[in-house]
């Protein structure tokens, strides 16, 4: 694979060439699963594979080239993460107590891909319920990153991010609670974006923490991103959490021009624990940024330093309360207590059924919620969450109102598989400039932004206003066609 | 938003156990339906314990008459007319079910009473 880039155009230039008749969907289709044979023996970026019905739906695709001409992603495949309900297909969440789960629907945003002409490969590896940094929280093994084999991909949508990065897919969406698209999108060198709360569907995502939880898009472009994006956004009746905001036209938008952008860049976040290198690439981009013709602007968020905490007492204490439905009746795994009664088969159906990480949130979750303890912890948290969406507000608005917010997406590179398993919360660390996006449901994006000199990717985060996704996209379209960040390929493609 | 009042006199987790013990630990696991080993139980008791230090700090922040976020949403009227509708048919709602009886239509437990 000499011109790895040429050979793997965007989702849009491949939607492109369908439409012209250049190439046809089945093609592209055998195109994809024939890298996802040859790579994923080494990156398990991949939970389940749906070969058959993939090329089944790129046959009909090719077969009604006239109903698909102006579906925006006719023929375009994409790979879904495990937690994303898809009928008739297995939905694990990487977890061993949904193991031989088949949703009997779809998400809502597995409804508006089909409409749009995707084809969906598979569904892929990640932390088991969305619950990790790493993808080592699989019970099924953990994804490997595509720039170095014993480094993790990022979590806990480790397995979209590396399924995008090695080219396997275009497209890939995953789900992000505190993180769990921008970092490992950071990871592996791709973009990531979490769009704002309440703009997209939850229907039908395995909940975890359900005032948190957003779906959104990978991809190797910007532009990408934004087409998916349009397709997955808006009100949905069987979500009353999504917002009756008008979703703009996110690719119109991508304008090139930074000129009146006002770029906030929260310096005293920036002081301790981010790695030099790190630093280093994030430096660079703002000055990137701001020769492009972007104005940089100091911003304060006091209580930021409070979000990791904050974060995990609420995450913890949603997830402790949505995962009591897997209790061995409904669906899934159901462990032997040979005639126990009920309350044991819960209660060892989950200790078998779930892992480490899970029963450790489940734990901390029931106790923070639990009488005397409520107010002191879960209620506490809420108030700081109240104080750290302020901070944003305050940032957004008034006459020194910045548009987007510039840092870090994740303090270090990709790290060794292995290295924080041990320690909890070392590993919730990684999560320290992504958490606060969900706390206060704004949208935020991670875009390649440099190298360490190990050749690890470097992620720049932007935050943006709620519901301006439109200004968020725009400010890293332009950064993105100004470097050449996005376009290399890693060293897998080239073995 | 969905708000709820302050608490007037919130507690402080420095009145509280910093360290649990194993018997603390089997509490919460039997509010949560979980059943624990030996070995997850010494963890766990380290583990809760070491991750509620850590968020200590956030018992020093003052939010006198700061109302807690629940949800960042707008309160929105999501109401809709009380109408019925097609549904997930009770074959599809069964099928994955670990032990059902679909000739009747249930989700078969083990005894509940002795």
């Amino acid at each position: 694979m000499t011109d790895a880039l040429a050979a793997n155009p965007s989702a849009r230039a491949t939607r492109d060439a369908i439409r012209s008749r250049q190439r046809s969907a089945v093609e592209v289709c055998r195109e994809a699963l024939d890298r996802i044979a040859a790579l994923d023996p080494q990156l398990h970026a991949f939970n389940t594979v749906v070969a058959e019905r993939a090329l089944a739906r790129a046959e009909a695709i090719d077969r009604d080239p006239e109903r698909f001409h102006d579906a925006p992603l006719a023929g375009v495949p994409i790979a879904l993460k495990d937690n994303i309900s898809t009928q008739g297909v297995r939905t694990t969440a990487s977890s061993r107590i949904l193991e031989t789960y088949v949703p009997p629907y779809d998400a809502t945003v597995v409804n508006r891909l089909d409409a749009a002409g995707a084809v969906i490969v598979g569904k892929t590896n990640c932390d088991e319920f969305a619950m990790g940094s790493s993808n080592e929280n699989s019970a099924f093994g953990p994804a490997k990153n595509p720039w170095a084999l014993d480094r993790t991909p990022g979590g806990s949508s480790g397995g979209s991010a590396a399924a995008v990065a090695a080219r396997m897919v275009p497209l890939a969406l995953g789900s992000d609670t505190g993180g769990s698209i921008r970092q490992p999108a950071a990871l592996c060198g791709v973009v990531g974006l979490k769009p704002t709360y309440g703009r997209v569907s939850r229907y039908g995502l395995l909940a975890f923490g359900s005032s948190l939880d957003q779906i959104g898009p990978f991809a190797r472009t910007v532009e990408d991103a934004a087409l998916v994006l349009q397709l997955i956004a808006g009100a949905d009746p069987n979500d009353a959490t999504t917002a009756p905001e008008p979703v703009a036209d996110f690719t119109t938008a991508l304008s090139g021009d930074l000129r009146h952008a006002r770029i906030g860049v929260p310096r005293t976040m920036l002081d301790q624990g981010v790695d030099a290198e790190v630093l280093r690439a994030l430096m660079a981009a703002l000055d990137t940024l701001q020769a492009r013709g972007a104005t940089l602007v100091d911003v304060e968020l006091p209580h930021a330093r409070h979000a990791i905490p904050v974060y995990y007492l609420v995450a913890m204490a949603e997830a402790s309360s949505n995962l009591a439905r897997y209790d061995g009746v409904k669906y899934g795994f159901r462990a032997d207590t040979k005639g126990q009664g009920l309350r044991a088969m819960y209660a060892r159906t989950r200790e078998q059924g779930f892992g480490a990480e899970v029963k450790r949130r489940i734990m901390l979750g029931t106790y923070v919620l639990s009488a005397g303890y409520y107010d002191a912890y879960y209620l506490k948290a809420q108030q700081v969450r109240t104080l750290i969406l302020r901070d944003y507000e305050q940032a957004f608005s008034g006459s020194d109102a910045v548009d987007v917010i510039a840092m870090p997406t994740s303090p270090t590179p990709a790290f060794r598989i292995g290295e924080r398993v041990e320690d909890p919360l070392q590993m919730y660390l990684a999560d320290v400039f992504t958490v606060s996006a969900n706390l206060a449901g704004l949208p935020a994006v991670s875009v390649p932004c440099g190298f360490t000199a190990d050749r690890l990717p470097v992620g720049l985060q932007l935050t943006g206003r709620r519901f301006d996704e439109a200004t968020l996209l725009r400010v890293a379209h332009a950064y993105e066609r100004d470097t050449e960040w996005s376009k290399q390929p890693p060293p897998i493609l080239s073995r | 938003m969905f708000v709820r009042e302050p608490p007037e006199a919130p507690m402080l987790a420095s009145d509280m156990p910093a360290l649990f013990t194993r018997e603390d630990v089997a509490k919460i696991a039997a509010l949560a339906n979980l059943e624990l080993d030996s070995a997850e139980m010494d963890l766990f008791a380290r583990q809760l314990g070491e991750f509620l230090s850590y968020a200590e700090a956030v018992q020093q922040v003052d939010t006198a008459g700061i109302v807690p976020t629940a949800s960042v949403l707008a309160r929105q009227d999501a109401d809709r007319p009380d109408e019925v509708r097609p549904c997930l048919d009770r074959d599809a709602a069964l099928a994955n079910a670990p032990d059902a009886s679909l000739d009747a239509g249930f989700f078969r437990v083990p005894r509940v009473i002795g």
